[in-house]
Parts: C-alpha cells; sequence; structure tokens
C-alpha cells in the first residue's frame, strides 16, 4: 500500500508543477461552468413555457438538468482523459527513468497501480471542482441528491476505465503523442461500439452493447444502483490494468 | 558478494552476453572495461533485476536475481548509463523520492538524501530543478541516487562519463571511500580510471569474458617475456656483445640517443630476471649507467591487445 502511494504521490505532484494541470482544470472548469449555465437557462425557459401553456409534463430536474450535464461532462472528459495519462508511462521509457522504478525493491503491480492512483486523484480533483454546481441548485431548487451522487459515482467508474485504458497505452510507447492518440482512440471505438449492434445478430448484438461503456452509465444517471454495471467497469478496469502489467513485464524481458 | 554462472542474454536473436561466469567479493571494486557494445550495460540490467537473462544465473547478496529481485533489489544501488533523473523534480525531492521508492520513511528518507548530496558535493545545488543542471550535475544526482539508501551492493555503469577532470577525481574519491563497506562494480571506457579506483578488473569483448584478476597480473600474463630499456652515457658494441652473452637473453638492441644518452632495449626469457646482472655489466664496463627499467605494458596496450580478437587469451 505505502509503495502504491509514493508512486501515486510522485505522480500527483508532478501534475500540479507542470503547467498542464492548470490548464487542463481551467479549461474543464470554463467549459463545465459553460454548459451549466446553459443548460440552466434551457431548463428555466422550458420551466416557463410549461407554466403558461399549462399543457402535458413539466420539464423534469433530472432529465433535462442533471442527467444532460454529467452525460456532458462525461463526452468533456473523454477528451481530457488521454492528455492526463499519457505521460504516465511513456515519458519515464523515454527519459529512461523507467530504470529506477524498475530497479526499484517495488513490485511491478504496485507501480501500474500508483501509477493509475495519480490519475484517478486527479481527475477526482477535475470532479471536485463541479461540487459547487449542484450546491447552487440546491439553494434554490431540490434537487435528488440521490441521483447526483450516483451520476458522481458512475462518472468516477467510467472515468476510471477510461484512465485505466489511458495506462495501458501509456505503456505499450514511448510516445506520449501515440499515447494520448491511441487512448483518445480506444476510448472513442468503445463509445461508439454500439452502433454495429443495431443490424447484428442477437449474440453479437448483445455483446456489443453489453462492451458499450456508455449503456452502463444509463442506470447511474437514472440514480439506480445495479451491480451489474459496477461489475462491468470494476472488471474492465482490472482487465485493462491487468494488460497493462503484462505489457511492462514484457518490455522488461525484451529491452 | 555477487556470483554470475553462465550468464547469457539474446536480444532476439543477437547474443549480448555469452556465457558469463565471475564472481566479486564482499568490499571489492571490480572495474568492467570493454569496448563499446561489448555487454557491459547488458549486464549490469540483468544484475539489477531490470532484465531477465536468456540464461545462467546470478545471485547478488545471496538471492538469486531472477527468484527473489525484491531482496536482490533491496541491496543494490543502480546507475544506469542514462542517469534516471526526473527534470521537473527538486535535487532534494528527487532523492527523497528515491529514498522513499527503497523503503525509508519521512525524516529517514530526508537524512539518506541530505547525506547523499553531501557525498556528491550537490549542496550547493539542492533546490534547484533537475531539469536545469548541467550533465555532470545530473550525473551527481544519478550517483546520489544509488548510493542514497547506502546499499551492499553499487553498480555503476559509467559513473564519471561527462565530468569535469576535477569532479572526475572527486567521485573517484568518492567510489574508492564506498569500497570496503560497498561491493562495486563500475564500468568504464577509461582505462586511468580502471587503475584509480579497481582492486580488480574484468575485460569483456562481444559479451564474453577476456579477462578478470588484478590489474598487475593482467599485465604480467600478456609480458611476453622481460623487456628492459636501459640508457647509459656511452653504448659502446662491447657493451651490446657482453650483455648479449648473458643466459637467458634473446636479443639486445642497437644503441639509439634518447634521454641524454644511449637506450639498449633487452629483451630476456619470462623465466630469467637479468635486471641484476645487466648493471653488473653496465657498471663494470663503465658504460655510465643512467635508468635501467623493466617496460611494462599500460593499460591500454593491455585492453587493446586484450580487445583485439587474434591477441585473446
Ligand atoms: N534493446 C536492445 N535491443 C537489441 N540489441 C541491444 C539492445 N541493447 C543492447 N543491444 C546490443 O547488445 C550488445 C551489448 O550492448 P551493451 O549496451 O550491453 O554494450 P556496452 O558494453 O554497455 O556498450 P557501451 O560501452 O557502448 O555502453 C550490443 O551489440 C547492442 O547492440
Ligand atoms: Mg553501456
Amino acid at each position: 500500500m505505502r509503495n502504491i502511494w509514493i508512486v501515486a504521490r510522485k505522480d500527483l505532484r508532478g501534475y500540479f508543477t507542470s503547467p498542464i494541470a492548470y490548464l487542463v482544470m481551467a479549461i474543464f472548469s470554463a467549459i463545465m461552468g459553460y454548459m451549466f449555465f446553459s443548460l440552466l437557462n434551457l431548463y428555466v425557459l422550458q420551466s416557463m413555457q410549461f407554466e403558461q401553456l399549462r399543457y402535458g409534463k413539466g420539464p423534469s430536474f433530472n432529465d433535462s438538468l442533471i442527467r444532460p450535464i454529467f452525460g456532458n461532462m462525461n463526452v468533456v472528459l473523454l477528451f481530457i482523459v488521454p492528455f492526463i495519462t499519457m505521460r504516465l508511462f511513456a515519458e519515464e521509457k523515454k527519459n529512461n527513468t523507467i530504470e529506477l522504478l524498475f530497479t526499484a525493491p517495488i513490485k511491478m503491480s504496485q507501480i501500474v497501480l500508483g501509477k493509475y492512483l495519480s490519475a484517478l486523484l486527479f481527475v477526482l480533483v477535475l470532479l471536485l471542482l463541479t461540487i459547487p454546481y449542484p450546491i447552487a441548485l440546491s439553494v434554490a431548487a431540490n434537487p435528488d441528491w440521490g441521483v447526483i451522487a450516483m451520476c458522481y459515482l458512475g462518472t468516477i467508474l467510467m472515468i476510471g476505465t477510461y484512465i485505466a485504458v489511458g495506462v495501458l497505452c501509456s505503456s505499450i510507447t514511448e510516445n506520449q503523442i501515440v499515447a494520448g492518440a491511441l487512448t483518445f482512440g480506444t476510448i472513442l471505438f468503445f463509445w461508439i461500439i454500439k452502433w454495429a449492434s443495431y443490424n447484428a445478430s442477437p449474440f453479437w448484438s448483445d455483446l456489443l452493447s453489453y462492451l458499450s461503456i456508455v449503456d452502463h452509465f444509463e442506470d447511474f444517471s437514472r440514480g439506480i444502483f445495479n451491480t451489474r454495471d459496477i461489475v462491468f467497469f470494476a472488471s474492465s478496469i482490472g482487465l485493462w490494468l491487468f494488460l497493462t502489467y503484462k505489457t511492462l513485464e514484457s518490455y522488461s524481458w525484451r529491452s | 558478494m555477487i556470483e554470475v554462472q553462465a550468464l547469457s542474454k539474446f536480444y532476439g536473436t543477437r547474443k549480448a552476453v555469452d556465457e558469463l561466469s565471475f564472481n566479486v567479493e564482499k568490499g571489492e571494486v571490480l572495474g568492467f572495461l570493454g569496448p563499446n557494445g561489448a555487454g557491459k550495460s547488458t549486464t549490469m540490467k540483468i544484475l539489477t533485476c531490470f532484465m531477465p537473462a536468456t540464461s545462467g544465473t546470478a545471485k547478488v547478496a545471496g538471492y538469486d536475481v531472477f527468484e527473489q529481485p525484491l531482496e536482490v533489489k533491496k541491496r543494490v544501488g543502480y546507475l544506469p548509463e542514462t542517469p534516471p533523473v526526473y527534470k521537473d523534480m527538486v535535487v532534494l525531492d528527487y532523492l527523497i523520492y528515491a529514498a522513499n521508492l527503497h523503503g525509508l520513511k519521512k525524516a529517514a528518507a530526508k537524512n539518506a538524501a541530505l547525506e547523499a548530496i553531501e557525498k556528491c558535493g550537490l549542496g550547493g545545488v539542492k533546490g534547484r530543478l533537475i531539469g536545469n543542471l548541467s550533465k555532470g550535475y545530473r550525473q551527481r544526482v544519478g550517483l546520489a541516487q544509488a548510493i542514497v539508501h547506502r546499499p551492499e551492493v553499487l553498480i555503476l555503469d559509467e559513473p564519471t562519463v561527462g565530468l569535469d577532470p576535477k569532479q572526475i577525481i572527486e567521485i573517484r574519491g568518492l567510489i574508492k571511500s564506498l569500497a570496503g563497506d560497498h561491493t562495486v562494480i563500475l564500468s568504464t571506457h577509461i582505462l586511468p580510471e580502471v587503475q584509480a579506483t579497481c582492486s580488480r578488473v574484468l575485460i569483456i569483448n562481444q559479451g564474453r569474458i577476456v579477462a578478470i584478476d588484478s590489474l598487475d597480473a593482467i599485465s604480467a600474463r600478456l609480458r611476453k617475456g622481460n623487456v628492459l630499456s636501459l640508457v647509459v652515457e656511452r653504448g659502446t658494441s662491447d657493451l651490446v656483445g657482453k650483455i648479449q652473452s648473458l643466459p637467458g637473453v634473446a636479443s639486445v638492441s642497437n644503441p639509439e640517443r634518447a634521454d641524454g644518452g644511449h637506450r639498449i632495449i633487452v629483451t630476456a626469457d619470462e623465466s630469467s630476471d637479468i635486471r641484476s646482472a645487466v648493471a653488473k655489466i653496465a657498471f663494470s664496463s663503465d658504460a655510465g649507467l643512467l635508468e635501467l627499467k623493466r617496460e611494462s605494458m599500460s593499460l591500454e596496450d593491455v585492453f587493446v591487445k586484450l580487445t583485439t580478437v587474434e591477441h585473446s587469451i
């Protein structure tokens, strides 16, 4: 445990000593702020229209505000995660600092988990930056904190999966740009994988939609705790990290 | 302390290290000498558990590098060919991190880092970003990293590369001071470095051991016969004839003007020491003896001789 933390802490500090962290935080906050107020505006507009017409169903707080916000945030994070994970192993390989890490008395699994944890903690910092929005909402309205909590949990698990993909991509190359592009491509692939399922045979259709990352976020965004989704995210994180472990092991075999 | 048995390493089909076997005793400084691409770095990477060997075994401090890498890693300090430093870290933080990686905690890690800074002469730059340091200072930081956890065994891959002459002398002094408590293997191309720091030298070429022994013993093994260099004031043919007739003398060169007199090169059999006999003759024939010495091979000669294929022994 201690060793994992030593590795994670170093990289977490590394984020905050480089301008990238602040740039990412600034861009993320700006986009999220813009989205929040646009969606809020839209919601207020819709509510007012409903007040006037008194026809049909009024916009639901969860459906027209909370879920779109989290949905959009997940898209933004899809773009941001590659920037966060690309350097993790690629830079160590490039600068040969990997020799320090691999000849220190810590296990390969601890190195992988430490790297993973550092990126995850950085994303948690980003998510913390969004906490003011639900708080602001609760002043004026009465948001469903259960749904919000589930949305955060789902986001963390989903981004956790992205990061695991990013850690793997960073471990197979010493070029950060390649690592970042590969991460982005892979995540995007699993994001749109469902498209192929629309006219596939039932078996493939089921499989492809099971693999679709966004589908597993659906229930979270409705505030439903579904163990099936938890299992999906946990096992895919585990799988990606295991592949990273194997890649690094074979790296030292080959080099 | 270090036992290597029939160690081989292939990169694909290319053989980098070929059936290497040697031992290093506790407290020894072993110089690892060889031309470019000889397999020095490869051997060191295997000994530090950075990568596994293709075949053969290696034990460091009694632990097998393949079976118990963690135990080995705890006891080894390693300076790779390129110092493994993070450019965006401050020297002190970096060394604390290196100490942490080796299991030292808070205050202990900081003390160890400060001690390493002291030893490697980094006091003046400890608060600076490593990325802003000169190459020589980065090399020192790498060295400090290798000794920060006070390892029993030090494996240093070309530790003085990129240092200025004054620093080289300092670092050699440091390595010498580490000998005794630590067991050291260091690789280098710089021959005087081996003479200055090492108690034994291992010369490899194309992955194979060419020679392993003390420096003197290696030069002695290579000395083909005894070669004496004699400088006299008056190099007469009479003198040459007298030396020629000594038992055991193979050949005598004609006198040449040199060093304010005449130089005569005498070659004798390996077994016979003719120094005093030659001196006696020079004295009795009143040649005016200025100098008499046994020619020994310089390390450069040894190195070239051993690593050139025709002369390998
Ligand atoms: N990653 C690698 N892949 C393939 N071959 C390699 C690799 N690393 C080293 N080699 C080869 O293995 C041989 C030994 O290399 P090594 O780096 O051990 O030599 P060295 O003695 O350290 O040389 P130098 O004095 O130049 O540092 C060389 O022929 C080299 O080309
Ligand atoms: Mg080398």
